[in-house]
């Protein structure tokens, strides 16, 4: 059973059909990337499986349960599928300790010394020991997206989608943040991710989906997507994007 | 010929800092100018024996001085009970107005009313129609004193500005730390309290700085339903010794508090703009 099954899933906004019909399924551990041109529905679809957008029709199952049967509560959901912004959207107001403590104590109630070490420690797994009493306007895009995805971690999710997660940091702190994605899936995680880094795509992913106007034209391995691809419409858009 | 370098400045450094000796030499001699022509011009004026009798007459300042100070606690007293209300109150109507839930759409219709009544009404006939009407009801002391109802007219009127202020702090925070929130596993509520809140009011400290201030000033109104504050007071001495000297001493108590104020309000704004920038 797919850790995460996407079925027929429609999402509209007004007149515009930015998810039409998509199918996709995520085995446990694998990383899937999104790739295609903005506006293709990437940052929707993964809006969509965190149910911070609303399905007009099909269904999303976690480890087989629908999670987008109407009424359910969608904050258990949440607090399952961890998320990563492209404009880091961390807390300005709180430290980047206080910015990972504050789900796990409100949703979780984790609120004792041994939870707060064991979130420590995941400041202290990627590089940012020494930042933890920082607020965020203190710190280096590179490390506030990093610190957003320690937040993110916390929660001690199943899955974690990342949406563009490097689109807004400078050439050379790119490294930093895909540093981390490859040792989250060194551990395992269930990972999706709309991405414009080819190259990244390219050598880490198991799965890469080509979107457009919010259908999947293509999917498969990136040995064979990236190096042959079967659709014009991605043949064009990897002539443009890989120079 | 060459200009001798001073203290190792630069060629630039020299240059800004003539251009600095210049400014402030002509910025000193055009206050100066102006200084002198209204100390000589005014005196001039056919009614300023008259006016300088009655407004600015040393004694008489000296004299009613320490007594519109005592009044002014009046003032500072209604102030500090009503300002804390007005901030719990006005925060309550932001968010009663801001509330998605179906069963609190009547809270939502009332806040909406509320901001639409007491921004539409001036203060002043506020203050008539509560300070007047309600102990009009024949209730017993202490509940007819106009101090209570009074006061609750400037925190009705007050709360309904601050509740709009607060309103968009709350919409200055951006609709992603909202998501971010909400993915992490938060509630609607929660969201709100340690997300949203935290960071709308602090957005919105200079603006209530200035609310806090027109308050101070608006205290004074009290003084038409009967509270005997600063503002009456002046009047009391200015009909006791035919004299508008009080006024202006009042006037003077007024800015002694507010300057320093305002002054902070304006620093608050012009830091946050520049951390915003």
């Amino acid at each position: 059973m797919a850790k995460l099954a996407l079925r027929g899933v429609v999402k509209r906004f007004g007149d515009a059909t930015v998810c039409d019909g998509i199918d996709l399924d995520v085995e446990e551990g694998q990383m899937v990337c999104l790739i295609g041109a903005s506006g293709g529905g990437k940052s929707t679809l993964l809006r969509c499986i965190n149910l911070l957008e609303v399905i007009e029709d099909g269904e999303i199952r976690l480890d087989g349960e629908d999670i987008t049967v109407p009424g359910l509560d969608p904050q258990t959901v949440r607090s399952r599928i961890g998320m990563v912004f492209q404009s880091y959207n961390l807390f300005p107001h709180m430290t980047a300790l206080e910015n990972a403590l504050l789900a796990p104590r409100l949703v979780k109630g984790q609120n004792s010394e041994s939870d707060r070490q064991e979130i420590e420690g995941l400041f202290v797994r990627f590089g940012l020991a020494d930042r933890m009493g920082n607020y965020p306007d203190q710190l280096s895009g590179g490390q506030q997206q990093r610190v957003a995805i320690v937040r993110a971690l916390a929660m001690r999710p199943d899955v974690m989608l990342f949406d563009e997660i490097t689109s807004a940091l400078d050439p050379q702190l790119v490294g930093e943040v895909l540093d981390v994605l490859l040792q989250l899936k060194a551990e395992g995680m269930t990972m999706i991710l709309a991405t414009h880094e080819m190259e990244f795509a390219r050598q880490a992913a198991d799965k890469v989906c080509f979107l457009k106007d919010g259908k999947i034209i293509e999917e498969g391995p990136p040995s064979t997507l990236f190096t042959a691809p079967r659709e014009a419409d991605t043949q064009a858009f990897l002539a443009r994007a890989i120079k | 010929m060459t200009t001798p370098k001073a203290a190792g400045l630069t060629r630039r450094q020299q240059y800004e800092a003539a251009q600095r000796r210049r400014s402030t030499l002509i910025a000193a001699t055009s206050t100066a100018l102006v200084v002198a022509a209204i100390i000589i011009l005014v005196p001039m004026t056919p009614g300023w024996e008259k006016v300088q009798r009655s407004f600015f007459n040393g004694q008489t300042f000296v004299d009613t001085f320490p007594k519109l100070l005592d009044a002014f606690k009046i003032n500072v007293m209604i102030f500090l009970w009503s300002a804390p209300a007005i901030a719990i109150l006005g925060l309550l109507i932001a968010l009663a107005r801001d509330t998605k839930s179906p069963a609190l759409f009547p809270l939502r219709i009332f806040g909406a009313a509320f901001t639409d009544i007491f921004r539409g009404i001036p203060v002043i006939l506020t203050v008539y129609l509560i300070g007047f009407g309600i102990p009009g009801l024949g209730l017993p002391r202490p509940w007819n004193s106009p101090y209570i109802w009074g006061s609750l007219a400037l925190i009705l009127t007050y709360a309904a500005y601050v509740a709009e202020i607060f309103r968009s702090g709350i919409d200055s925070v951006h609709h992603s730390q909202r998501s971010a929130a909400l993915s992490l596993g938060l509630s609607e509520r929660q969201v709100t309290r340690y997300v949203v809140l935290p960071q709308a009011i602090r957005n919105v400290v200079p603006a209530q700085m200035n609310m806090l201030i027109a308050l101070q000033k608006d205290v004074s109104l009290l003084s038409f339903i009967g509270p005997v504050e600063i503002f009456r007071q002046a009047g009391v001495f200015k009909s006791l010794l035919a004299n508008f000297t009080p006024y202006v001493g009042a006037a003077i108590i007024f800015l002694i508090v507010t300057i320093p104020a305002t002054r902070y309000a304006d620093y608050l704004m012009a830091k946050q703009r520049k951390e915003r920038r």
